[in-house]
């Protein structure tokens, strides 16, 4: 196994090792996510708005939130007791040391995504049916874009004033287009509609994936370097 | 110090294109009030593309030198181009500003609504957003190298996101009127028209460079100011 891969794996087993053992960034992004399900229930008038329609918008607006809580943590856990100098003097490539960082949000997001899909499930009353491993497969395609741009951005954000601030108002813009893609394959899943409607979206999530994936990626020694 | 080319004369060449570019502006209404047809089907409303497609182009103008100076500043790491920069993103916000106030007046009489969520609307705006993002983060950002670091990042990942804004106009289903002019066919207006938008074109990239100059010179004058009282 080349070296960078192996760096990158054990940087984002850290994280996860450290996260596991306390715990306590997943359990409240859970229950955030959880709690912003249901405040959403109760956004909508039952009596003109089924649930189904709003469902597709529901689901993505609570994985963007939820990925917000849980990018915020990604690096403040570094600035403590300035971890981060500390890793940036070992010798690891920028690059392994980004791909580590993408890893680690990656599961952690994804976590959150998948205990959140089946609570969707039940409190929107939706299907799935044989839509799940192509919901899957979109969550995956979409959340690996904005997590890789929300990774460098919570890199910058810690190291500013009101870092809670802004990594929300650098990241929402760049949420736009795979969150527009994902909602409409989204809608065209649960409603069984054939792959060809989707495969222009699905295009346009791969190729955003490929692009900032790799850009962000180059720039982040720009980012953590003096 | 003195080895810093004097502040106050950019910003006196920047007020000096101003006031050219504002002399034209004047220009421009006159030749679209009384020099162009009035539009067979859409009447007066029409004039405003004299203003919001030129305003357009300025802030399209504006965002893509964000982010070749951007990119050029991780390379060269010269703090001119991140001033650069920092004073197009500025002046880009206005126009920015100028064609989603100008569109809106348009549309409410052509399309019946102030506002739709049509893709080109909805992304230009996000787009505008991420330029208000930037500004913030640069004012929330103490030291002045990061500073320049991470805006260059942020000024080269929001150019790269333009291109997406491009594609989703076209899998989008949209209500914004298509190219008339830059397109694979001749341009399809009369002759005055086209002269009229050719002209606000110019006059409103000559603002676009005077803004930016008195900008430019009014953050080296900052900076001389900075320097002198550290020097104290």
């Amino acid at each position: 196994m080349p070296d960078s891969i192996r760096l990158a794996l054990a940087i984002a087993g850290k994280d996860i090792r450290a996260e596991l053992r306390s715990r306590t960034a997943l359990q409240s992004a859970l229950v955030f996510a959880a709690l912003v399900l249901v405040v959403f229930n109760f956004a909508r008038d039952p009596t003109s708005l089924a649930a189904v329609d709003l469902a597709p918008s529901v689901l993505w607006v609570t994985f963007a939130l939820a990925a917000m809580v849980a990018l915020n943590r990604a690096f403040t856990v570094e600035r403590e007791n300035s971890a981060l100098d500390a890793l940036l003097l070992a010798p690891v490539p920028r690059e392994a040391l980004f791909a580590g960082k993408l890893l680690a949000n990656l599961a952690f997001v994804g976590t959150v995504e998948l205990v959140t899909l089946p609570l969707f499930v039940l409190f929107f009353n939706v299907s799935l049916g044989h839509a799940l491993p192509g919901l899957i497969g979109v969550s995956v395609l979409a959340t690996i874009g904005f997590v890789a741009v929300g990774t460098i951005f919570s890199a910058m954000a810690v190291r500013t004033r009101f870092a809670e601030l802004m990594l929300p108002v650098l990241l929402l813009p760049f949420m736009v287009p795979p969150l527009i893609a994902a909602v409409q394959v989204t809608s065209r899943l649960l409603s069984n509609r054939p792959l060809s409607e989707m495969w222009g979206w699905l295009r346009l999530l791969a190729l955003y994936d490929v692009v900032f994936v790799t850009l962000c990626m180059m720039a982040f020694t720009a980012v953590v370097d003096e | 110090m003195t080895d810093f080319p004097p502040a106050a004369k950019v910003v006196k060449r920047g007020l000096a294109i101003s006031t050219l570019g504002l002399i034209g502006l004047a220009g421009v209404f006159v030749l679209a009030l009384g020099f162009t047809p009035v539009e067979a089907r859409q009447g007066l409303a029409q004039k405003i593309f004299y203003l919001h497609v030129p305003s357009a182009w300025s802030a399209l103008l504006a965002f893509s030198l964000v982010g070749i100076t951007s990119a050029l500043y991780l390379w060269l790491k010269d703090p001119r181009l991140d001033r650069f920069a920092a004073a197009s993103a500025e002046v880009g916000v206005v126009f920015a500003a100028v064609m989603l106030t100008t569109g809106p007046i348009w549309a409410k009489p052509i399309w019946g609504t102030w506002w739709t969520w049509d893709a080109r609307l909805t992304l230009t705006l996000f787009v505008f957003f991420l330029f208000l993002g930037y500004l913030a983060l640069r004012a929330a950002v103490h030291d002045a190298a990061e500073r320049a670091r991470f805006s260059a990042v942020v000024g080269i990942l929001g150019m790269l996101l333009v291109p997406f804004v491009h594609l989703s106009v076209y899998l989008f289903r949209t209500l914004h009127p298509q190219p008339i002019v830059l397109k694979p066919s001749a341009p399809s207006l009369p002759t005055s028209m086209l002269t009229t938008l050719l002209v606000s074109t110019v006059v409103f990239t000559l603002l676009y460079v005077g803004f930016v100059t008195t900008r430019y010179g009014l953050t080296l004058a900052d900076e001389v100011r900075e320097d002198a009282r550290n020097a104290d």
